[in-house]
C-alpha cells in the first residue's frame, strides 16, 4: 500500500489499523486540532478524514467508500507532510470560529495587512508556530486565516487566489 | 442583437426585451448561509459601507451596491458568492433536503453547487460533475472558499454518468444546469452571439438530451430532476424535454415561480411539443430585470 496522488483513502482510526506508515491517523488529526486550537473532536462528528496524495488531509461530510477515485472530497484540512502540521485557510475559516487558543485577534489595519499576505511585527507571547488569525466583524470574532508566528513576526500564509487585492 | 429576431413571436413587447439585453446587470450575491446568515453578512455590509438591496423571492440573495463584490469583507470570509439572481432559481426548484443525495451534473464554476449544499446545510452529498478539467478547478476553489465538505467532485461526461465511485444506485435528486448557446447571457458577455449558429444550436441540443437521459436515469423513482439553461432557443429547451418524455419514464411537473415568468412554448417552426411541456418556465430579461433563463421541473417515474 503506497499513498496515491490519484485516490482518497479512509485515515485509519488509531495506530493499530495503521497500515502506512507515513499515514497519520483519525485520532491524531482530531487530536491535533484540540491540543492546539482547543477545537473539540464533537466538532467533525459527522466528518470522515482522508488523505490524497502524502500528507494532505481533507474533510468530508458523512461516509464514503474507501479508497475512492474522484477529483475531489470535501475540502483541504491539514498537511501533516512537514514536521509542522499546517491547517488550510479555508478550514480555518470554516472550523475556527470555536477555537479557544491560539487566536491572534488583529486590529482593522493589520487584520487588512494580514489578508493581503503581508507579514509584520506584533506582540505575541503564546505559542510559536501556525496560528488562527481573527479579526472583529458585525460584532462577533470570525477568524480570517492562518498565521506563521516566529521571532516576534507574524506571516501571513492566506494563499495567492484567497488575498484581498484592494 | 439580430439573431435574437428569431424569437419576436414568442416574445411580448420585444422592443423592451431587445433593450434589456443591452443593459449590463446589476451586481447580485448570494449569501453562503454555510459560513454566516443573511443578518450578519448584511450588519458587515453595513459596517462597510456598502450598500444593499433585498430581493423579496429569497432573502440570500441580495444586489450590492459596487461593481466589486470581491473587494468586501463578507466575500474574503466566503459569505458571499457572486451569483446572478435568476440563475438562484433552479437550486430552489430543486429544493434538496438535507441528508440527500444530489447530482449536479454540469456544475462548473459551482455558483449552484453551492447554493444545493446550503440548502442541505452541508450535510448529505452533492456530486458536482463536469466534463472540463479548468472549470472543475474554479468549481474547487469555489466550493473550498465557501468551505463545502459535502461537495464530491467529478470529471466525467454527463452522458454516461457512472455512479460507480459512491456505491449506491441512484440520487434523489438531479439538477441539470445544461451547456448552451448562452444567448440569455448577453446581458453579461455582449459578445456572446457573434458566433451564434444553427447548426450550433442543433448540435448542443443534441449534448443536452444525452446529458438529460442520462440524469433521469441515475434519479430514484419519485425523485426530482431539475433541467435548466440560459438560452431562449425551444431547441435547447422544450424540444429537449419533449425528446425525453418520449423516452424515460418521466412527467414534467409545476413549480411555483417567484419570478415573472412565460409558459414553455408548444410550437416552434414547425414542430409541435407535448403539452405538458406549458409547465416549464421562461424568464426574459425584461421582466425581472435579469439573464434570460429557462427551467423545468421533472418528476422520475420509473
Ligand atoms: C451552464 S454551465 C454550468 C454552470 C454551473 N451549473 C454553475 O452554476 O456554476 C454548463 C457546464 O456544462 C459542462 N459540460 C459541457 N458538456 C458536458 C458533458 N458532456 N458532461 C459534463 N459536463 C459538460 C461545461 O463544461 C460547463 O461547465
Amino acid at each position: 500500500m503506497s499513498n496515491d496522488g490519484q485516490r482518497f483513502d479512509r485515515l485509519p482510526a488509531t495506530d493499530d489499523e495503521r497500515e502506512l506508515e507515513s499515514r497519520a491517523t483519525l485520532e491524531e488529526v482530531v487530536g491535533w486540532w484540540d491540543e492546539r486550537f482547543g477545537i473539540g473532536s464533537e466538532e467533525f462528528e459527522e466528518h470522515t478524514f482522508w488523505e490524497k496524495g502524502a500528507g494532505k488531509i481533507w474533510i468530508a461530510y458523512g461516509e464514503h467508500p474507501s479508497p475512492t477515485e474522484i477529483e475531489g472530497l470535501g475540502m483541504k484540512f491539514l498537511r501533516t507532510r512537514q514536521e509542522h502540521w499546517k491547517p488550510t485557510t479555508n478550514a480555518v475559516q470554516r472550523f475556527g470560529r470555536v477555537a479557544k487558543k491560539n487566536v491572534i485577534d488583529l486590529d482593522p489595519e493589520r487584520a487588512m495587512a494580514f489578508v493581503r499576505g503581508k507579514d509584520q511585527e506584533v506582540e505575541w507571547d503564546g505559542d510559536w508556530g501556525y496560528l488562527i488569525a481573527a479579526h472583529e466583524i458585525a460584532g462577533e470574532r470570525e477568524p480570517l486565516g492562518v498565521g506563521l508566528y516566529l521571532h516576534g513576526e507574524l506571516r501571513s500564509v492566506v494563499p495567492k487566489g484567497r488575498r484581498r487585492e484592494d | 442583437m439580430e439573431v435574437l429576431s428569431r424569437y419576436e413571436p414568442l416574445v411580448d413587447d420585444f422592443e423592451a426585451f431587445l433593450a434589456a439585453c443591452e443593459r449590463s446587470l446589476p451586481a447580485v450575491v448570494r449569501v453562503n448561509t454555510i459560513k454566516a446568515g443573511v443578518e450578519r453578512t448584511k450588519r458587515a455590509l453595513d459596517e462597510e459601507g456598502v450598500g444593499y438591496e433585498d430581493r423579496k423571492w429569497n432573502e440570500t440573495v441580495l444586489e450590492l451596491d459596487t461593481d466589486k463584490p470581491g473587494n468586501t469583507w463578507p466575500y474574503f470570509h466566503g459569505w458571499i458568492h457572486g451569483q446572478e439572481e435568476v440563475s438562484s432559481l433552479p437550486a430552489t426548484v430543486l429544493d434538496p433536503q438535507p441528508g440527500e443525495r444530489v447530482l449536479d451534473a454540469c456544475a462548473a464554476p459551482g455558483g449552484k453547487t453551492a447554493q444545493i449544499a446550503a440548502l442541505m446545510d452541508d450535510t448529505g452529498l452533492v456530486v458536482a460533475n463536469d466534463n472540463n478539467l479548468g472549470r472543475l478547478s474554479a468549481l474547487r476553489f469555489n466550493a473550498e472558499r465557501l468551505g463545502l465538505t459535502d461537495v464530491a467532485v467529478t470529471r466525467q461526461d454527463a452522458r454516461n454518468f457512472s455512479l460507480k465511485p459512491f456505491g449506491f444506485e441512484a440520487f434523489d435528486r438531479t439538477l441539470v444546469d445544461a451547456p448552451c448557446s448562452c444567448e440569455g447571457i448577453i446581458r453579461k458577455r455582449p459578445d456572446t452571439l457573434d458566433e451564434w449558429s444553427l447548426s450550433h444550436v442543433e448540435g448542443v441540443s443534441g449534448v443536452q438530451k444525452g446529458i438529460l437521459k442520462r440524469a433521469i436515469q441515475a434519479t430514484r423513482s419519485g425523485g426530482t430532476v431539475v433541467y435548466s439553461t440560459c438560452t431562449f432557443a425551444p431547441e435547447e429547451n422544450e424540444a429537449v424535454l419533449d425528446h425525453v418524455l418520449e423516452s424515460e419514464d418521466c412527467r414534467v411537473v409545476e413549480f411555483d415561480t417567484p419570478l415573472e415568468s412565460r409558459p414553455g412554448v408548444t410550437e416552434w417552426n414547425g414542430e409541435e411539443y407535448d403539452r405538458s411541456i406549458r409547465k416549464a418556465r421562461r424568464y426574459y430579461p425584461h421582466h425581472n430585470d435579469t439573464g434570460g433563463f429557462f427551467c423545468a421541473k421533472l418528476e422520475v417515474t420509473g
